[in-house]
C-alpha cells in the first residue's frame, strides 16, 4: 500500500465532516459515502501509465471514468445470483429452508436481498420473480397480497433504482398479477424489464406490461431472442439495462467519455488510429488490475457465502468496458474536418459513430482479461447511460435529448444501428402522449417491429405520469420536488435525478 | 397499358388512429363531399396551378415554373399557409404517384407497420390506383384499410373488395336531408354500403363527427347504431364519437360549438343501449 499526503488525508477529513453534517442525506446515505471516503485514502492498484491524466480531471474533461467503485475493490459492482437455486436449497449461511408456500418464498427472498452486495450496496437484480414466485401462487388473492407487500418492501428497503426485476419471456399468473400491483402502487423500485419474445409472449400478457409501462414507466422490454443468442437463457437484465449472466455478474464497469476524448484528436483519423486506441488499452489494463485485485486479494470469492453456497461463481463473470458520449465524439469529429452533419441525423455522422464501435468491438475480441470467464475471457461492451454530473455527454449512443428526429422511426433505426455492440447493455427511452395513442397495438406493433430490426431493448412512459425513467433508472417526479425543497428522500437514485433533470434536459425528451 | 396514379396529400409513416396496430396512412386528394366542418379542407380541390399560394410561403418552398407548381419538401416548414390561403380548397404540396413509387414509401415502415391505411379525400375516387396499391400491400402481408365516406358502390366491386380488409365509414347524419345539408349530397349509398360492409363482416368502424348544431347527432348514433344491431354487428364494429373541433376547419364554418363531454357520453350510451360494446369519443 502506497503512502499519501497528509494534505490529502485533511482534504478528505473535511469531506468526511461535510458528509456528517449535511441535512439532505438520510442516516444510511451518509453511511455508504463516509465508507467511499475511507476507501479513498487506500493506494493498492498498480494503475496503468497514462490513466492518472485521463482519470482524474473535471467532468467536463474526463476521459476515463471508474463510476464511484473506489480504490480498493472488494467485491464486484453487479453481483446475479442465482436466486431459483435459493428457493429450491435454501441457505446455510442464512439459515433459510427451501420455502413452502408464497409468504416464505418472498421472506426468504426479501432476507436474501439484504445479503448481496454492489456498488451501492443493494442488490441490483432481485430476480426472474415472475418465475420465482409461480410455483406459490395458489391462491391468487392471497399471491396477490403477499406481492403487494413484497414490491412494496423492496420499495422502502433497497433504497435506489438500480435495483432491478425481471419477468418473462413466458406469461405466468405471477407475472400478471406483479404488473397489476406494480400499476397500482407506481413505484420507483424496483426496476423490472419483460424479457420478450413474441415467439413465446402472448400478446394479452404484453398489452398488461404496456399498460403497466404507460402508468408507471416499467417494465421496459428487452429482445429475448437477441440476449439469448448472445449470452445463452440462462441471461438477466440488472441496473439499468445491462446484461449479464445468472450466476454471475460484471466485476466492473469504467467508461469511456468519447465527446471528451475527440476533443483530443487533430482529425478523423489521428481520432481512429492513436488517441482511441490508446485510450482503450489503457482503460482495459485499469479494469484488469481492478479484477485481479478483487480476484486475487479481496478475497470475496473464498469468503462470502454467495460463493461459497455456488450461488455465483466465478465462471459467470465478466466486466462491462462502457462508453457514453458518441454522438458528441461524432459531432466533434466532424467540425474538426469541416463536413456537415449532425449525429443522428445524416448517414456520414452515423456511419462515423459505427466505424468507432467496430474499433471498440475489434479491440475487445482482441483484449484477453484472464478473469473474464463468462465471456470467454472478453469483456463486455456497454452503453453506459452517464452521469448526473456529465457535462455534454450524451448517454451511450443515445441522440442528444433536443435532436430527436421527427419520426419515430428514424429514431428506431438509429437504435437499431448501435444496439447490437453492446450484449451487456443498450437502450432508448420514448416518452409516449397516451392521449393521442390510446391504441396499445400500436405499441404493440412498434416493439415487434423494433425487436425484429435488433433494437436490444427500449423503455416507454406516459408523459404526464410521476414515475419516469432517467436514463436507465427510475425517479419519482414528486420525490425530485421534495429534494429541490431540501426535504429528505428516502432513495438515492433521486438525487441523480434532479442533477439528470437540470444537466441532461431528461424531462424534455420529444414525446410520441 | 395505361399507368394509374393518383394524387397523394401525404404519407402518415406511423398512425396509431387509422385502424388497428400501427399504420401507414396514405392520404389521396380529392372528395366529393364538401363537408361544413372538414378539418382538412386542402384535401378537397385539385390543385390549378394558380400560384395563389406562393406569397405566402415563408421560406420559398413553392415557385410556379412554366404553368406548373413546384414544391421544395426540404425547404417546407410546414406552417401550413399555402393551403390555408388556397382559394380551391387544394394543396400545393401534393404529388402525383404510381402505386409502386407510395408502396416504396410504405415498404421503408416495415416490419414496425401491421398494415397500411387509405384515407382522403375519400380514397374511392382512385379506384384503380387502390387496387393496385392494396395489391401490393397485401402481396407482402400488410392488412389494407380504407377509409371512405361510403358513396362508392363496394358491393358491386369484387376486386377491388378481394384486396380490402376492412373499411372505415363515415356516417356524417343518418337522415337524407340532413345529410345533404352537411356534405351537399344524399347518404342512400353511405346507408346501403353500411348495411352492406357490415353483412360482409368488412366494417372495422363507422365514425361520426357531432355537431350538435348543424345535425340531430343523437338521431344519427341512434339509427346507425339500431341498424348494426339489426343485422347483428353490434358487438365486433367500433362506433368512434368524434368531437367537433373547429382545428382546420374553413373560417365560414368555424362558429359551431364543441360539444361537451355530457354529450358525448349521452351519444356513447345511445350506442351502448342498441348492442354496440365497442365505442370510442375522442
Amino acid at each position: 500500500m502506497r503512502d499519501i499526503s497528509m494534505d490529502r488525508v485533511n482534504t478528505t477529513r473535511n469531506e468526511i465532516l461535510g458528509i456528517i453534517k449535511n441535512r439532505t442525506l438520510t442516516h444510511e446515505q451518509k453511511v455508504a459515502a463516509l465508507a467511499g471516503k475511507a476507501d479513498s485514502l487506500m493506494e493498492v492498484l498498480e494503475l496503468p501509465e497514462g490513466l492518472e491524466e485521463r482519470l482524474n480531471l473535471d467532468p467536463a474533461d474526463k476521459i476515463i471514468c471508474d463510476l464511484n467503485e473506489g480504490h480498493a475493490p472488494m467485491r464486484p459492482r453487479y453481483i446475479i445470483p442465482d436466486y431459483a437455486k435459493f428457493m429450491k436449497n435454501g441457505s446455510e449461511f442464512l439459515q433459510l429452508d427451501p420455502p413452502t408456500d408464497i409468504w416464505e418464498a418472498v421472506n426468504s427472498l426479501l432476507i436474501f436481498y439484504k445479503n448481496v452486495p454492489s456498488v451501492t450496496n443493494f442488490p441490483v437484480y432481485v430476480g426472474n420473480i415472475d418465475e420465482l414466485l409461480e410455483p406459490f401462487v395458489v391462491d391468487e388473492a392471497e399471491a396477490k397480497k403477499a406481492i403487494r407487500l413484497f414490491l412494496t418492501h423492496i420499495d422502502r428497503t433497497i433504497l435506489d433504482s438500480f435495483c432491478h426485476a425481471n419477468i418473462g419471456p413466458r406469461a405466468t399468473k405471477a407475472g400478471r398479477l406483479i404488473l397489476e400491483v406494480e400499476a397500482e402502487l407506481e413505484n420507483a423500485v424496483p426496476n423490472l424489464t419483460l424479457k420478450y419474445d413474441k415467439d413465446i409472449t402472448p400478446d394479452d400478457f404484453v398489452f398488461l406490461a404496456i399498460d403497466t409501462a404507460l402508468k408507471t414507466a416499467k417494465p421496459s422490454f428487452a429482445n429475448h431472442k437477441m440476449f439469448s443468442e448472445e449470452l445463452s437463457e440462462d441471461y438477466v437484465i440488472a441496473s439499468c439495462y445491462n446484461g449479464l449472466k445468472l450466476g454471475g455478474g460484471s466485476y466492473t464497469l469504467c467508461r469511456v467519455l468519447l465527446g471528451n476524448l475527440a476533443k483530443k484528436a487533430d482529425n478523423i483519423d489521428h481520432f481512429k488510429k492513436e488517441v482511441l486506441p490508446e485510450t482503450l488499452e489503457i482503460m482495459a489494463a485499469y479494469m484488469d488490475e481492478r479484477i485481479r485485485f478483487m480476484v486475487e486479494e479481496s478475497g470475496f470469492f473464498e469468503s462470502n457465502f454467495l460463493a461459497k453456497e455456488g450461488f455465483i461463481t466465478k465462471e459467470n463473470f465478466t466486466a462491462m468496458f462502457g462508453m457514453v458520449g458518441m454522438a458528441e465524439c461524432v459531432n466533434t469529429l466532424l467540425e474538426k474536418e469541416g463536413i456537415q452533419g449532425r449525429y443522428g441525423h445524416s448517414e456520414v455522422a452515423d456511419n462515423l459513430g459505427i466505424s468507432i464501435m467496430e474499433i471498440m468491438d475489434e479491440f475487445n475480441n482482441n483484449h484477453v482479461s484472464p478473469y473474464c470467464y463468462g465471456a470467454d475471457g472478453h469483456f463486455l461492451l456497454h452503453a453506459q447511460v452517464g452521469l448526473d454530473v456529465d457535462v455534454n455527454s450524451s448517454p451511450g449512443c443515445r441522440i442528444p435529448i433536443g435532436e430527436e428526429p421527427e419520426e419515430l422511426i428514424e429514431h428506431l433505426a438509429h437504435s437499431a444501428k448501435f444496439h447490437k455492440y453492446f450484449p451487456s447493455g443498450v437502450g432508448d427511452i420514448f416518452p409516449i402522449d397516451t392521449t393521442v395513442h390510446k391504441n396499445m397495438d400500436y405499441l404493440l406493433d412498434i416493439i415487434k417491429g423494433a425487436f425484429d430490426n435488433k433494437v436490444r431493448y427500449m423503455s416507454v412512459y406516459e408523459k404526464d405520469s410521476d414515475v419516469i425513467r432517467v436514463t436507465g433508472y427510475l425517479v419519482k417526479k414528486s420525490e425530485m420536488e421534495k429534494l429541490k425543497k431540501g426535504e429528505n428522500v428516502l432513495q438515492d437514485t433521486t438525487v441523480l435525478g434532479l442533477g439528470a433533470s437540470r444537466n441532461s434536459h431528461i424531462l424534455e425528451r420529444k414525446v410520441r | 397499358m395505361q399507368v394509374n396514379t393518383a394524387i397523394v396529400n401525404k404519407i402518415i409513416r406511423f398512425s396509431s388512429v387509422d385502424g388497428p396496430g400501427n399504420r401507414t396512412v396514405v392520404f389521396l386528394q380529392g372528395c366529393n363531399f364538401n363537408c361544413r366542418y372538414c378539418h382538412n379542407p386542402e384535401t378537397i380541390g385539385a390543385c390549378r396551378q394558380c400560384g395563389a399560394c406562393i406569397p405566402y410561403c415563408k421560406t420559398n418552398a413553392i415557385t410556379l415554373v412554366d404553368g406548373k407548381i413546384l414544391y421544395d419538401r426540404d425547404r417546407c416548414v410546414n406552417c401550413d399557409e399555402c393551403f390555408h390561403h388556397c382559394p380551391h380548397g387544394s394543396s400545393p404540396k401534393t404529388e402525383r404517384m404510381t402505386p409502386e413509387e407510395v408502396f416504396e414509401e410504405v415498404k421503408k415502415n416495415m416490419p414496425y407497420i401491421r398494415g397500411i391505411t387509405i384515407s382522403g379525400g375519400e380514397c374511392t375516387l382512385w379506384r384503380d390506383f387502390l387496387v393496385e396499391l392494396l395489391t401490393l400491400a397485401k402481396n407482402v402481408g400488410l392488412s389494407t384499410m380504407l377509409d371512405s365516406n361510403g358513396t362508392y358502390d363496394f358491393s358491386k366491386d369484387k376486386e377491388l373488395m378481394a384486396v380490402v380488409d376492412a373499411v372505415m365509414l363515415d356516417v356524417k347524419a343518418f337522415d337524407r336531408s340532413e345529410h345533404e345539408k352537411v356534405t351537399g349530397i344524399h347518404n342512400d349509398m353511405v346507408l346501403s354500403n353500411l348495411r352492406y360492409l357490415a353483412e360482409c363482416d368488412k366494417l372495422f368502424e363507422v365514425r361520426t363527427v357531432a355537431v350538435p348544431e348543424l345535425f340531430d347527432t343523437k338521431h344519427t348514433v341512434y339509427e346507425t347504431s339500431r341498424l348494426l344491431h339489426e343485422v347483428g354487428k353490434q358487438e365486433g364494429i367500433r362506433y368512434k364519437l368524434i368531437k367537433y373541433r373547429p382545428i382546420g376547419v374553413r373560417e365560414e364554418y368555424r362558429s359551431y360549438e364543441t360539444p361537451t363531454e355530457e354529450y358525448m357520453n349521452q351519444l356513447r350510451d345511445i350506442a351502448y343501449n342498441n348492442g354496440m360494446k365497442d365505442i370510442v369519443i375522442i
